[in-house]
């Protein structure tokens, strides 16, 4: 292991004890989901506005007419995450509040593929908005199928394994960086510290800021429930999901570096959604893993 | 104050004068020109708004949607193409209770391309939840949009302000612009009940079950239903202090006509001049023109329908395979009631062909030469 991961874990829990979400909400056992908001929630504090489109969480924060979130919600339409959160600034703003923050919080299907017209259009213009992307790799809410985000050689039910996925996943975060908007991040549930020091420098800086958040779905990716935090530890680890960050569209810096990444193999191994893989896919998959690696090092957006 | 602009600018001067707060807007022929003033007006400060300069209408009607949760009075302005891509979050700002007010341009829909008038993007949305009024001047345009605002807000339910392409859009007409002092009078401050604030969070529009769902719909119907009487009232109003009545619908010379048009937007000014002439040549014509077309003014349509003959209502517009969406629902006004005269549908100015005083001379010589309603809808002007 290197000497990076072993520091890693000498970290202590610095976040906040206070809860913005209650129990009670309707999350899957061992969403990843769930846990970005929670992480994200800790960061903003109470003075924060979601808008959240159709996606699990459209589900998870509870039905009409209760919520288990102490922080204000509007639920809008699939494709209008960065659309609604400009307009909800921009009400706010001219009713007197210029101090809350606005998060549009979208599933991998509202950012990567229906909605990224509205997200490019927000982005373009620098809208004052915080945009999280929890990435779950497909569309789980309407029953496991592939997204724009799903990994090359994922099962889902519209990619059965006869016909996996045979394109790469979208780099999401280079189409941002192409924006020259102000902050990228991507962040992990198995990271939370450094997930809640981005949110908390990113509350700070105006116009647009994106994270793409990595969040494990059990029910989605064929993993036990106990396993999320660690599949996520482990995309970190392995390079598959890099922590970094990007300001101004400019240059890359990784958050964490990684002397000896470990071989993408566990990790796929613990996942049902790839057991139909065989070396030669895995190593397509490690190809690309490496590929992109080599390029973030050298400072690269992509 | 007098001055001479065009339908669009009407439709900016509206928003001004309501003071919108937020804009949200996409340019599309015929209606760009409310936009670009609209957008001078906040840049010059003019007027107290943020433009939001979208990359489409999706976008605009969605960032709208977010200012008007946020408490924030919302103005955006489209036409056909754009309207359509809009339908998804027409529902959503209706069912939501949104009181945006839109303005739309009447233009026909594609293919093949055309920017001139007809109905049928308006119409389409009818079922979204939101108030339809449709103008026939550039005055009852700036009037409307106030006045919308007002109804709009009191009922927490959306309104679309209707012109026709280049007709109103483009034309030129002397309007007396309302005093703003007199406009913050009869339109105070927007201040709904509840908003989106982290003051008091609360969670707008999710997951609603069976048990729910259908009581939110009822709500919406029973309110909507408060609105006819609510665009009289404040219809009078604005009158008191404007000089201007609004009102549900135009009756011209029907009170002791056999026969009346019944008719909508511009078409329906270009409908007195030919019942002007037809009362010259001795038939008691008449013309009702419908403004407000969502509520649909049941009793006022009743009230004139009543007192007739015979009626011809005028569609600039077609809902395939069912003929004239004005004419099924006049039907529908008058579906068994005594003393209802027959009813003839007749469509014409599909695609922004002129609709004349001839068309509707033509119109009242096919309708008196009936003695009864037809199933078939008469096509006006069209080359078969
Ligand atoms: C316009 C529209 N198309 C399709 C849907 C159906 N739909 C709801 S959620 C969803 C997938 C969401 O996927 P993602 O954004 O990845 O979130 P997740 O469910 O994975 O959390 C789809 C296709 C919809 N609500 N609206
Ligand atoms: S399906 Fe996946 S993302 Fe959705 S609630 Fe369940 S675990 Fe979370
Ligand atoms: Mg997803």
């Amino acid at each position: 292991m290197s000497q990076e991961v072993k520091k890693e874990k000498k970290f202590t829990m610095t976040l906040p004890a206070d809860e913005l979400m209650a129990c009670g909400h309707l999350a899957c056992q061992g969403c990843g989901a769930t846990l970005a908001m929670r992480y994200m929630l800790k960061a903003l504090g109470k003075q924060t506005v979601l808008c959240i489109p159709a996606c699990c969480w459209a589900v998870i924060d509870g039905p009409y007419p209760y919520s288990s979130m102490d922080v204000p919600i509007y639920h809008c339409a699939f494709e209008t995450a960065a659309s609604t959160a400009t307009g909800v600034k921009a009400g706010l703003e001219m009713t007197g509040d210029a101090e809350t923050t606005v998060v549009a919080w979208a599933g991998d299907g509202g950012t990567f593929d229906i909605g990224i017209q509205a997200l490019s259009g927000a982005a373009e213009r620098n809208e004052d908005i915080i945009y999280v992307c929890y990435d779950n790799e497909a569309y789980m809410n309407t029953g496991i199928q592939r997204s724009s985000a799903t990994p090359y050689g994922a099962w889902t039910t519209t990619t059965p394994v006869k016909h996996f996925k045979n394109r790469p996943k979208k780099d999401i975060v280079a189409i941002m960086a192409a924006h020259r908007i102000p902050y990228i991040a991507t962040a992990s549930i198995s990271h939370p510290e450094d997930f809640f020091k981005k949110m908390k420098k990113a509350k700070d800086i105006k116009g647009t800021r994106f994270f793409h958040v990595y969040a494990p779905c059990p029910t989605g990716w064929k993993s036990r429930p106990d396993d999320t935090i660690k599949l996520a530890r482990m995309a970190v680890q392995n390079g598959y999901f890099p922590l970094l960050e990007i300001e101004n569209g400019e240059k890359t810096t990784l958050n964490l570096k990684l002397k000896d990444r470990k071989p993408v193999d566990d990790y796929l191994r613990l996942q049902g959604r790839f057991r139909h893989l065989g070396p030669e896919q895995i190593a397509v998959i490690q190809a690309e893993i490496d590929a992109r690696w080599e390029r973030l090092t050298k400072g690269c957006v992509a | 104050m007098k001055k001479v602009m065009m339908g669009n600018h009407a439709l900016s001067y509206g928003a001004m004068l309501s003071r919108a707060q937020v804009i949200s807007a996409y340019p599309i022929t015929p209606q760009t020109q409310v936009v670009e003033l609209l957008s001078e007006m906040c840049s010059d400060g003019t007027l107290n708004a943020q433009f939001i300069k979208v990359e489409s209408e999706h976008s605009a009607m969605a960032s709208c949607i977010g200012a008007s949760v946020a408490g924030a009075r919302t103005f955006t302005a489209t036409s056909s193409q754009g309207l359509a891509l809009m339908h998804e979050m027409l529902h959503w700002a209706g069912g939501g209770r949104h009181p945006i007010v839109m303005g739309n341009v009447n233009r026909s829909m594609a293919p093949g391309w055309s920017i001139w008038a007809d109905q049928n993007d308006s119409l389409s949305q009818r079922d979204t939840g939101w108030m339809q009024f449709y103008c026939a001047s550039n005055q009852e345009v700036v009037d409307t949009v106030i006045q919308a605002f007002k109804v709009a807000e009191a009922l927490m339910i959306p309104a679309m302000v209707i012109l026709d392409a280049f007709a109103l859009s483009h034309t030129y007409e002397v309007v007396d612009v309302p005093d703003q002092g007199l406009v913050d009078k009869y339109l105070p401050p927007f201040k709904p009940a509840i908003k989106l604030t982290p003051a008091d969070p609360r969670a707008f529009g999710g997951l609603t079950g069976a048990e729910h769902y259908m009581e939110l719909r009822y709500k919406l119907e029973t309110d909507m239903e408060k609105a006819p009487a609510l665009i009289e009232e404040t219809g009078r109003e604005f009158g008191k202090i404007f000089g201007r009545d609004l009102g549900l619908v135009d009756p011209y010379r029907c009170d002791d006509a056999d026969f009346i048009f019944v008719t909508s937007g511009t078409a329906g000014f270009t409908a007195r001049v030919a019942v002007d002439e037809l009362r010259k040549s001795g038939v008691k014509a008449g013309n009702l023109r419908i403004k407000v077309f969502r509520p649909f003014p049941f009793e006022r349509v009743r009230e004139v329908l009543g007192k007739v003959k015979k009626a011809a209502v005028v569609d600039r517009n077609c809902s395939y395979g069912a003929g004239g969406i004005f004419y099924q629902e006049v039907k529908s006004a008058i579906y068994g009631r005594p003393g209802m005269p027959p009813l003839i549908g007749y469509i014409a100015g599909l695609g922004g062909r002129d609709i004349t005083t001839d068309s509707f001379k033509e119109i009242a010589a096919d309708a008196m030469a009936k003695d009864r309603a037809e199933e078939e809808i008469v096509w006006i002007g069209v080359k078969k």
